[in-house]
C-alpha cells in the first residue's frame, strides 16, 4: 500500500512536469493549430543555459529568472522568424519546419554544452523526511512551484486585459482584429509564454532525469499524451491529462509493463484516448462547417 | 499517354544503369547501392502515404524495424531461407500499420503525425523487452547469414545483395505507380485534395486513409527486411526516433508528390549522413535541420517536383506550336 502511494505521488510530480509541458503545446495548438514537435528540445536549450548560468555562479534562482526570460525571448523569436511565413500553409510544411527546428536544438546542444550526461543541483533540500518519507524534497518542491506556475497562468488568462486579448486572438484571430487587438503581436506572446512554460519544466525535471541533450524527448512524448488525453484544445484538459498520465506511467511502470517499457504506455494511452474519446476529457469534438 | 511513355522509359534507364552499376562496383559502393535501393524504398512508403494521401507519419522508421525484424527473427531463428521472409515482413508491417492507422487516420491532419511519432519512440523499447528476447535477441540483436546467389551464378554475394535488393526495389516502384495511377490512387488523391467532395462521390475515407497507410507500411516494412538482408545484423538501437526522422527528411529532399524522388531521397539518406559526420558529431542533425527548413521554405516539392517542372519546361521548349 506505501508503495502504491509512493507511486502515486512521484507520479504527481512527473505529472506537473508532462501537465507544464502539455500545456505549452495546447497554447501554440490552440492559436495556430501547429503542434510544436520542438517544444522539447527548446526547453532542454533553456535547461542547457540555466545549468551555465548556475556553473557561472549566478544563484539558482537568479538563473531561473534570467533563463525563463531568455527562454521567452526564444519563444518569439521563433515564432517570428520560423512560423510566421508558414502559418497558413500546409500541416506538412508546419511539421517539417518544427521537425527541422527540433534537430538544429538537439544537435547544437550537443555541440555546444556536449552530448554526456551531467547532473542538475535540485534548489528544494530537507533534513527531515516529508509527508512520512513519501516524497523527496525535489519532488514536493517541483510540484508546488509547477502548481503555482500553473495558477499564475491561469489567472493571467483569465483576470488580465492582456490575457483575454490573447484569448480572442486564438479562438477567432478575424474578430479579434477587429476589435483592434494585435492578432500577430498575441501570436508572438503566445510563443513565448509557452517556451517560458517549457523552459521552467525543465529546469525542474533535470534534477531528477539528469541533463543531456535528448532529456525532454520521453517526456515531450507524454506531454502529448497528456494533451490528447485532456483535449488538445482545452488548456484544463492538458493540465489535467499531464497529471493523470504521470501517475498511471507510474502505475503501470511498476505494477504491469515493468519500467523498461514505460514509454509504450505513453502510445497506448494515446491509441485508447483515439479510440475512445477522440476530443480527449475536456475538448470539443471537432466539427467543420463545409 | 506521351507523358507515361517517356516516364517508363526513363524509369527504364535509370534501371539498366543501376543494373550496370553491379558489375563495375567494388564490395563497399555495392553495399552503399544496396542501401540506396532499400532507402529508396522506404521513402516510397512515404510518398504514397504523403504526397498522394496528404498524411504525414513521423513514425516510418517503426515499419523499417518491423519489417527488420520480422525477417531476422525468421532467418536466424527459424532458418528461412531469405527470400520467403519478405511476405511475411509485408504483411506483419502492413497489418501493424493498418492497426496504428485505424484509430488516428479518423481524425484528420495531426493525429496520424503524433501517434507515429510516440510509435516510433516507443519500438526501440519493446524490442529491447527481456521478456521478447528470446525472439529479438533483446540489447544485442540477432546475426544472421549472408545471402548466397543461387544456381551457382558467377556472382559475388554482395553482387547478388544488391541485384536482389534492386529486383524487389525496382517492383515495390512498379506497384507504387500503378497503384497511384488507378482508381485507388485517384481515390487517394480525392481524399487528399478536398475529403469532403471525396466522400460524397462515395469514397470511404477512413477506409482509403487506412489502407494507404498499410500500403505505406509495408513499402517501408520491406524496405527494412531488405536492409535486414543486406546488413546480416539487426539490434534495436539501430532504429531509434532518429531513424524515422531521416526517413522524413528523404521524403522531403525527395519530394513528397514524387515517385522518381525517391531515389533522391535515398540517395540523400544514404550519402550525406557520410558527408556531414566527417565535419562533426553534431553535424547530421544541423544539417538535416537546416536542410528541412530550407526545402520547406524555398523547395517545398524536392528535387522531384523541380526535375519534374524542368521536364515540362523542356517539352514545351521542344513543341513550341502548342
Amino acid at each position: 500500500m506505501i508503495g502504491l502511494l509512493h507511486q502515486i505521488s512521484s507520479g504527481i510530480a512527473s505529472g506537473a512536469i508532462y501537465a507544464s509541458v502539455s500545456l505549452a503545446l495546447v497554447m501554440i495548438y490552440q492559436a495556430t493549430h501547429h503542434v510544436n514537435f520542438a517544444q522539447g528540445e527548446m526547453a532542454t536549450l533553456s535547461t542547457f543555459v540555466a545549468l551555465t548560468l548556475i556553473h557561472a555562479g549566478v544563484p539558482f534562482w537568479g538563473a531561473f529568472v534570467i533563463t525563463v526570460v531568455l527562454s521567452f525571448g526564444l519563444g518569439v523569436a521563433v515564432e517570428r522568424v520560423l512560423m510566421r511565413p508558414v502559418m497558413n500553409a500546409p500541416v506538412l510544411t508546419s511539421v517539417g519546419v518544427f521537425i527541422g527546428l527540433l534537430l538544429i536544438i538537439n544537435a547544437l546542444d550537443g555541440w555546444i554544452f556536449g552530448f554526456t550526461i551531467k547532473s542538475f543541483p535540485s534548489p528544494f533540500h530537507s533534513a527531515h523526511p516529508l509527508l512520512g518519507g513519501l516524497v523527496s524534497p525535489h519532488e514536493l518542491g517541483e510540484t508546488g512551484l509547477t502548481v503555482v506556475v500553473l495558477t499564475l497562468v491561469w489567472l493571467f488568462f483569465r483576470f488580465t486585459p492582456l490575457g483575454l486579448a490573447m484569448r480572442a486572438a486564438a479562438h477567432n484571430p478575424s474578430s479579434a482584429r477587429l476589435c483592434g487587438i494585435n492578432v500577430s503581436r498575441m501570436l508572438g506572446l503566445g510563443w513565448g509564454l509557452a517556451a517560458a512554460i517549457g523552459a521552467a519544466a525543465g529546469i525542474m525535471v533535470a534534477p531528477v532525469v539528469f541533463l543531456d541533450p535528448n532529456m525532454m524527448s520521453g517526456i515531450l512524448l507524454y506531454a502529448f499524451a497528456g494533451a490528447l488525453l485532456g483535449g488538445i484544445d482545452s488548456p484544463l484538459g492538458a493540465v489535467i491529462g499531464g497529471f493523470v498520465v504521470g501517475v498511471l506511467e507510474n502505475i503501470f511502470g511498476a505494477y504491469i509493463v515493468g519500467t523498461e517499457l514505460k514509454l509504450t504506455v505513453a502510445l497506448i494511452i494515446i491509441v485508447a484516448v483515439l479510440l475512445v474519446k477522440p476530443a480527449g476529457l475536456l475538448g470539443r469534438a471537432v466539427q467543420v462547417r463545409v | 499517354m506521351t507523358g507515361n511513355r517517356s516516364a517508363l522509359g526513363g524509369a527504364l534507364v535509370v534501371f539498366a544503369v543501376l543494373l550496370a552499376l553491379a558489375f563495375v562496383s567494388d564490395s563497399y559502393h555495392l553495399f552503399q547501392l544496396t542501401m540506396l535501393v532499400v532507402y529508396a524504398v522506404a521513402v516510397l512508403g512515404m510518398v504514397v502515404l504523403t504526397g498522394y494521401n496528404g498524411q504525414i507519419s513521423l513514425g516510418q522508421g517503426a515499419f523499417f524495424a518491423i519489417g527488420s525484424y520480422a525477417t531476422a527473427i525468421l532467418m536466424a531463428n527459424y532458418n528461412w531461407p531469405y527470400w520467403a521472409t519478405l511476405p511475411v515482413a509485408a504483411a506483419a508491417s502492413a497489418l501493424v500499420g493498418f492497426l496504428i492507422g485505424f484509430p488516428a487516420l479518423r481524425l484528420g491532419g495531426l493525429y496520424l503525425a503524433l501517434t507515429t511519432f510516440a510509435l516510433a519512440v516507443a519500438v526501440p523499447q519493446v524490442l529491447k523487452v527481456d521478456a521478447l528476447s528470446g525472439l529479438t535477441g533483446g540489447v544485442q540483436g540477432l546475426t544472421m547469414d549472408k545471402a548466397e546467389p543461387p544456381f551457382h551464378l558467377p556472382l559475388t554475394g554482395d553482387q547478388w545483395i544488391y541485384l536482389f535488393t534492386l529486383g524487389v526495389g525496382g517492383l515495390m516502384f512498379l506497384l507504387a505507380w500503378n497503384l497511384t495511377r488507378g482508381r485507388i490512387g485517384r481515390a487517394m488523391m480525392a481524399v487528399r485534395e478536398q475529403s469532403t467532395a471525396a466522400e460524397a462521390m462515395g469514397v470511404s475515407l477512413a477506409g482509403i486513409k487506412t489502407r494507404t497507410f498499410a500500403v505505406s507500411a509495408m513499402l517501408t516494412g520491406v524496405a527494412g527486411a531488405l536492409s535486414s538482408i543486406a546488413v546480416q545484423f539487426v539490434a534495436p538501437d539501430s532504429f531509434n526516433f532518429f531513424l524515422s526522422i531521416t526517413l522524413f527528411v528523404g521524403l522531403v529532399v525527395g519530394g513528397v508528390d514524387s515517385i522518381p524522388g525517391a531515389l533522391f531521397g535515398g540517395a540523400f539518406i544514404e550519402f550525406v549522413p557520410n558527408i556531414a559526420n566527417d565535419i562533426s558529431k553534431a553535424a547530421p542533425g544541423v544539417v538535416y535541420g537546416a536542410i528541412l527548413i530550407g526545402f520547406m521554405f524555398l523547395m517545398p516539392r524536392g528535387v522531384g517536383g523541380l526535375l519534374a517542372r524542368a521536364l515540362r519546361r523542356g517539352r514545351k521548349l521542344a513543341a513550341p506550336a502548342e
